[in-house]
């Protein structure tokens, strides 16, 4: 079964906005086809890591750029509807300043038989010195016999 | 005889207690995710009691992998901010009873941060133990294992380096 790119888009945009963890981290899925995928969070105090500082907590960030990364692969054409983190490196290269929405933005470049790789920037408002860059590999079981919760377990 | 007799086990268990609830509590982040600490002498287990707020494939359902990262992410920064806190403290050099959020070390920054996912974190309890593999002056390595019902059967695994804080001296 084939869908068509608009087709896959708009499953990972609804997959996406009704997963209750992004709900509650406020993201916003911006921009999504073909294996790119754009995702906001904004500025929430509840959020914050370091409150000397107001600094958004890295797990947050983490949260994100998973979330972004997972959407990516669900819309890249080769991939699977369905996938699941496998192993997702982050690099912090500053921290994201007070105040700022938070954009994760993830490239699905390569799918295999069994496997897509993704890699992602993070980005508050100064776009030309990222926050966090990521790297992460996720399942892309193409059996469709197979139910989604059983490639991990 | 100049023998001193050891502390009263209340004074020690107060002071330890004290000393990992300023570290531990007061990060919002942390409270928004309802992540808790027990402590065995100076061993800490991070706990995450499970919510449907954490849930990240509703039709598993399953936790979010976002959240087994801010998680495992947490219990290595803890477990970081918590040893530099042990010698402080047991030395008597800081005052648990007086310690607030503000007046604690800077907490150690994430570097990099690299996640296992080994099995999809059911919609459960879970749990996280960080181990220091190195603590130098500048930069830290920290593995940590999470897992829910079974201490060997992990659902995923952490390898993080850290920013030591500037200390005085």
């Amino acid at each position: 079964m084939s869908l068509t790119p608009e087709k896959k888009a708009e499953i990972t945009r609804r997959f996406t906005e009704a997963i209750p963890h992004c709900t509650a981290l406020g993201m916003k899925l911006v921009q999504i086809s073909d294996g790119e995928a754009l995702i906001e969070m904004p500025y929430d105090e509840r959020f914050i890591g370091d409150p000397r500082t107001g600094v958004i907590h890295g797990g947050a960030v983490s949260a994100l750029m998973d979330t972004c990364c997972g959407a990516a692969v669900m819309s890249h054409p080769e991939a699977p509807k369905i996938t699941a983190t496998i192993d997702l490196r982050i690099d912090y290269m500053r921290p994201a300043t007070p105040g700022q929405t938070i954009r994760a933005r993830a490239t699905c470049y390569r799918v295999t038989k069994s496997v897509a790789f993704v890699r992602a920037v993070a980005m508050d408002d100064d776009e030309d010195r990222p926050v966090a860059a990521a790297a992460g590999t996720f399942t892309a079981d193409h059996s469709s016999s197979r139910k989604s919760n059983e490639a991990l377990s | 005889m100049n023998h001193q007799q050891p502390e009263p086990v209340h004074v020690v268990q107060k002071r330890r207690d004290s000393a990992l609830n300023a570290l531990a509590h007061g990060v919002p982040y942390v409270e928004f995710l309802g992540i808790e600490f027990d402590r065995r002498g100076d061993e800490l287990t991070a706990i995450l009691p499970f919510s449907e707020k954490l849930i990240g494939n509703p039709m598993l359902p399953a936790i979010h992998g976002g959240v087994t990262a801010a998680f495992l992410e947490t219990a290595a920064i803890i477990e970081l901010g918590w040893s530099i806190l042990w010698d402080d403290i047991e030395s008597g050099g800081v005052d648990p009873e007086t310690l607030t959020p503000g007046q604690l070390p800077n907490f150690p920054k994430t570097i990099g941060f690299t996640v296992d996912y080994l099995r999809s974190g059911l919609p459960r309890d879970a749990y996280a133990r960080a181990r220091i593999n190195r603590s130098g002056r500048r930069y830290a390595s920290v593995h940590v294992e999470a897992w829910q019902d079974n201490r060997t059967r992990l659902y995923a695994q952490a390898t993080g380096h850290f920013l030591m804080p500037a200390r005085d001296g």
